[in-house]
């Protein structure tokens, strides 16, 4: 269909962006608009304003800050994807990207937006909160950063304000740690049933960190902290992760739809983890 | 095409690249949605959110007022103008059917129905003003689920009494063309064996491409309608019949059409309301479909329950079939809605020699969306049942499920083979066909492999699928069809015309949306012309041009429309032979008509057709003894249907621990008769086997408890794309059809037709040993994963029981 009737403003400045934000009452931050554009055309949603933020330049890029990746809201999925710092420091969001819809909206979508959003079957909000990290958000007083776990807070629901913005993710670096996502759908071109994103450092053949983020397990990404633990010190075995894995499902309230009812995410989850968390060791 | 390219010793049977494929792979042509008019205006729909309720207040002035509008109307404004949408079949004669207006006028039947309608100046104005009419509902309890809708447990149309439209039923002891059903299933009880079973077919969008679109020029004389559409001579008279327009004042056009599957083999409420907005206000006006109303009201298909009993001997020597089904019309019938499990009634013996048969149907209303035809419309649903039944029994008899068929299945030699359903079947060879496909499948060695995992209880388990599939296509015989109580007729037309230059132009009265008639007929009237590919235009699609014409459907344009462009074909070179005669001088006995040329025999002397075609249009030489044109019209209405057959093998690995199936390989050989363009036989059973494969593992329409589509969106509607299907290896034996002058039987529905049964009965081959006898489709990682479940669960109750 086409959107009702909308004001539109493309600032250059994240300044400029707050402003419009806080002058008018009914706006939407524009990104890729490869979630928000649908919304429009079926009418799901209607602003009065729409403020693209695809101008302002500071919002694009990857850079390297010392011990952490940092990777501007804007950068799309394909620029994510394909960036050396990130492949090399954070790979599980670069093997996380990959799966993200297909090249057209992997060109239109943006890192930023996919988390803003908070699609609890989102790809990319398992990885932040099995990475640690940390958004960095700018308001009328200033810039804050709030971390991953306090960032989703259910779905469609995040820690920024209706006059802020999503400035950049700051990601601690897990150079030489194994990667492995797991995405579990039923076409290539569908959301996830249940995700599951693992990261896990090596000490000869022992696990020595495991990092593992849940998605579409609730409505706001899990970190699976009980497998984690559970984890650490174990021998990368089929049968040692088997048991960790179990846990996986712990303190998760999965939803029940279409493709499956909360049991079924529960069981896959485990299954998943154990193949992510094997996956990743082989990779380490 | 390239002048490299080598020109082929016959056309037919050549694989030559569509001709069509340049403009509509990149978009450079008309669609309808592209035409533009000049003062052209636009529609937009209200639709009802509701699957049952009453109308009771309609508020348009806030709509009315908006920026734009030229006009809002409700079904009370043109409850005298809009007549009645027409159901084209009566399956019996007293079916019963509620009244169908393209716009509601008090009482709404499906989550999607018109209740009023937007004319405004610009699409977005139409939208806007569209979100600003008032209607109050007064909610009715729907009639969803289909077999409390037949127990008429609640009503859809509450003016009708009852949901059931129809009751029909074949009985072969009754029609003399086999044993009691009854009587079989008696025997088999007693030291034999009976499967019962029940088998979902679940509702499926037909999802084509290209969204419905219609323009309307009522400024022209003949009106014109422009429509996105398979049937556009059925538009023309269903616009007069409802309307009461003369049916000489209109004009309709199917353009390029983006795809079809049957979805577009309609004569739709939209059609009717952008026909009546345009005579209102004297002026164009186009409506075009958004993705979401698409799928929400363009009619599903499918959705039936099939409660199916086989009886067999010991050694699954079948003595009988018996199927009761009940069939979900939706809310309203369709051109042929209360058909579609008809066209299924003869099919569900498939290729066997089945001694008794007995299928009731019983036709059901429920406030969903309507359904009608849809890619096999029936066979499908048939071809199932009948394939899944015989893996069924092999599992019973203990041998395998390629044997079972064997002893069952009608022998080449056998051939022309009357069935217990009353068919004749003319050509086939199913020995031929599953020989080539078990060796190119390699079934010995995936055997094994399945063996080796089923010792070493490998968590992914290998399933092999067999599909053995015949289908009756060529929607032809009008006798037939009124017979069956269809109101219209099965033949085709075609005309040829030879051009001055050399050129000609075939018009045909099939109307393609997607298959390559272009390219195909071309390639027939090349070869009967001698004339070259190049110099063969084909017109298609507008009844100004093709005039008469019953359009394209049921794998029926080659059979049918084919065969009567051939013999207009023939008629050109029958009235050419006179005047090659008169001008070559020469006795008409003497003379031959080879490589498209006319030449008196034991002499140089000759005319080719485009010396003929050059001196008719001249005229100077004629001497008026025959009459001074080569062109020539043809209708044929063949006796029979074609019988297209084949062996599909379809491996799959189904992991168990999540339920998920990966199709690893995909042979099918078909034997669609004499083939006139290999590439593009190969591209419909590609397609239609991705459909086939759809509905076994990722389609379905669902609606929620209040009657509402949740599969509304591509995001929840799973259309497979091309990561999630196979390589496919294709093979074909060729037995010519004995019912048309080439052998070619329909290809358009055949993978479509055999696939879902081959994919579903390779899951239930994968996991048998674990206790599972079906899964519902579609197979879901979900519902493959329960079905493991409750296999083991079973398992360990009988185990429990025993000791
Ligand atoms: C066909 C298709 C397939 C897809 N498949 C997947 C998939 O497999 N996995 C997956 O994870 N996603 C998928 N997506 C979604 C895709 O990842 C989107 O890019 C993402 O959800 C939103 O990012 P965007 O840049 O397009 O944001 P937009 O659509 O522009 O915005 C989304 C929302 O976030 C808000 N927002 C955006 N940026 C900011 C910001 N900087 N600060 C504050 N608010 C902001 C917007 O106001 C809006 O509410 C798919 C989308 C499509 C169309």
């Amino acid at each position: 269909m086409i959107p009702a009737a909308f004001e539109y403003f493309s600032p250059t400045s994240v300044d400029e962006a707050l402003g419009l934000l806080r002058e008018h009452d009914d706006a939407k931050v524009l990104a890729g608009g490869q979630s928000l554009m649908p919304a429009l055309r079926l009418r799901l949603a209607a602003p009065e304003v729409i403020v693209d933020i695809q101008k302002i330049d500071e919002l694009h890029g990857v850079r390297d800050d010392g011990d952490a990746l940092v990777i501007g809201a804007m950068t799309p999925h394909s620029t994510v994807q394909s960036d050396p710092l990130v492949s090399e420091h954070a790979r599980l969001i670069s093997l996380a990207t990959a799966t993200v819809g297909d090249p057209q909206v992997r060109h239109r979508g943006t890192f930023g937006g996919s988390l803003a959003h908070a699609d609890p079957a989102a790809d990319l909000p398992a990885v932040a909160v099995a990475l640690d990290a940390s958004f960095v958000i700018a308001g009328a007083d200033g810039r804050r950063t709030v971390p991953a776990t306090e960032f989703f807070q259910g779905m469609f629901s995040t820690a920024v304000g209706e006059d802020e913005l999503l400035v950049e993710v700051r990601v601690p670096k897990y150079t030489g740690w194994g990667a492995h996502y797991e995405k579990f759908n039923r076409v290539a071109q569908a959301w996830s049933i249940v995700s599951v994103a693992a990261a896990v450092r090596l000490d000869g053949d022992s696990i020595a960190e495991a990092r593992v983020g849940l998605g579409n397990m609730g409505p706001a990404p899990v970190r699976a902290t009980a497998v984690e633990a559970a984890l650490v010190g174990q021998p990368a075995t089929a049968e040692a992760v088997r048991e960790a894995a179990a846990r996986a499902a712990d303190g998760t309230s999965p939803g029940s739809d279409l493709n499956g009812d909360a049991d079924y995410r529960r069981h896959l989850a485990t299954v998943l983890t154990r193949r992510a968390v094997l996956a990743a060791a082989g990779t380490a | 095409m390239t002048a490299t390219e080598e020109r082929p010793a016959t056309e037919i049977g050549a694989s030559r690249r569509r001709k069509e494929d340049a403009r509509l792979i990149t978009g450079r042509t008309r669609w309808t949605d592209n035409i533009v008019l000049p003062g052209l205006q636009h529609l937009a729909m209200v639709r009802s959110p509701f699957a049952h309720a009453r109308i009771t207040a309609i508020d348009t002035e806030a709509a009315k007022a908006a920026s734009g509008v030229v006009a809002v109307i409700t079904g009370a404004d043109i409850a005298d103008e809009q007549g009645a949408l027409p159901n084209a079949w009566a399956v019996i004669p007293d079916q019963k059917a509620p009244v169908h207006p393209s716009m509601a006028v008090d009482h709404v039947a499906f989550a999607g129905e018109i209740v009023a309608m937007v004319i405004a100046r610009t699409a977005a104005e139409a939208n806007d003003a569209a979100d600003l009419v008032d209607v109050d509902y007064e909610e009715l309890e729907p009639a969803l689920e289909l077999k409390a809708a037949a127990r008429d447990e609640v009503i859809a149309h509450p003016d009708l009494g009852t949901n059931v439209s129809a009751v029909w039923s074949y009985d072969s002891a009754e029609s003399g063309t086999g044993g009691d059903v009854e009587a079989a299933i008696g025997a088999a009880r007693d030291g034999g064996i009976v499967i019962e079973k029940e088998f979902r077919q679940q509702r499926l969008i037909p999802a084509f491409m290209e969204p419905r679109s219609i323009v309307v020029d009522p400024t022209t004389e003949q009106m014109t309608v422009w429509s996105s559409t398979q049937v556009p001579h059925f538009v023309k008279i269903f616009i007069a019949l409802v309307l009461g327009i003369p049916e000489s004042k209109i004009r309709v056009i199917a353009p390029d059409v983006g795809g079809g599957f049957g979805g577009k083999l309609q004569f739709t409420p939209e059609e009717v309301l952008t026909v009546i907005a345009a005579r209102r206000t004297g002026k164009p006006c186009k409506y075009t479909e958004t993705r979401s109303e698409s799928l929400m009201v363009a009619h599903h298909g499918r959705d039936q329950w099939q409660q199916v009993t086989l009886a067999a001997n010991a050694d699954g020597t079948v003595t009988g079939l018996k199927v009761e089904l009940i069939a979900d019309m939706g809310a309203y019938l369709g051109l042929v809605t209360s058909a579609i499990p008809l066209l299924g009634a003869f099919m569900y013996n498939g290729i066997y020699k089945f001694p008794a048969y007995h299928l009731g149907i019983t036709n059901v209303f429920t406030n969903k969306t309507w359904t009608d035809a849809y890619r096999g419309a029936g066979r499908p649903e048939a071809t199932y049942a009948i394939e899944r039944l015989m893996d069924e029994l092999a599992a019973r008899v203990g041998v395998d499920a390629l044997e079972i068929r064997e002893r069952n299945w009608i022998k080449h030699e056998e051939f022309p083979f009357s069935t217990v359903s009353g068919l004749r079947y003319d050509s086939g060879n199913y020995e031929a066909a599953t020989a080539k496909a078990r060796q190119l499948f390699g079934y010995d060695d995936l055997r094994a492999e399945q063996r080796k995992r089923r010792e070493s209880g490998d968590p992914v388990q290998l399933g092999i699928g067999i599909s053995t599939f015949t289908e009756m296509c060529g929607l032809a015989p009008s006798r037939w069809l009124g017979s069956m109580g269809y109101v219209g007729g099965g033949w085709e037309h075609a005309a040829v015309r030879m051009l001055p230059t050399g050129k000609v132009e075939v018009v045909t009265g099939t109307s393609p949306h997607g298959q390559g008639h272009e390219t195909a007929w071309s390639q027939l009237v090349a070869d009967r012309l001698g004339v070259a590919f190049e110099d063969v235009e084909v017109l298609h699609g507008d009844t100004q041009v093709a005039v008469r014409g019953l359009d394209t459907y049921g794998s029926r344009s080659l059979a049918v429309g084919g065969m009567a462009v051939l013999a207009a074909a023939d008629k050109v070179i029958e009235k050419a032979k006179p005047i090659a005669a008169q001008l070559l001088e020469a006795n008409a006995d003497d003379l031959d008509f080879s490589g498209g040329r006319y030449g008196v025999r034991g002499t140089d002397a000759g005319m080719t057709m485009a010396e003929l075609a050059f001196a008719v249009f001249q005229g100077h030489k004629l001497d008026g003894s025959a009459e001074a044109c080569l062109d020539a019209d043809a209708t044929l209405d063949p006796d029979d249907f074609s019988f297209p057959h084949g062996t599909h093998l379809c491996a799959v690995e189904v992991d168990t621990e999540t339920g998920a199936t990966k199709i690893r390989s995909y042979v099918c050989v078909d034997d669609v008769g004499v083939v006139v363009n290999p590439m593009i036989v190969e591209g419909q059973v590609h397609g239609g086997l991705a459909q086939g494969i759809a509905q076994a593992l990722f389609e379905e329409a669902v609606h929620d408890e209040g009657g509402t589509l949740v599969t509304g969106s591509f995001d929840q509607y799973l259309v497979p794309g091309a990561p999630d299907l196979p390589a496919f290896e294709t093979a074909r034996t060729e037995t010519p059809a004995t019912t048309n002058q080439l052998g070619v039987k329909g290809v358009g529905e055949a993978g479509t037709i055999a696939s879902t049964p081959a994919v579903v009965n390779a899951i239930v081959d994968a996991l048998r040993p674990l206790g599972v006898t079906d899964v519902q489709m579609p197979c879901t990682p979900y519902r493959v994963w329960k079905a493991i479940q409750q296999g083991a669960q079973e398992g360990a109750q009988q185990k429990e029981a025993r000791s």
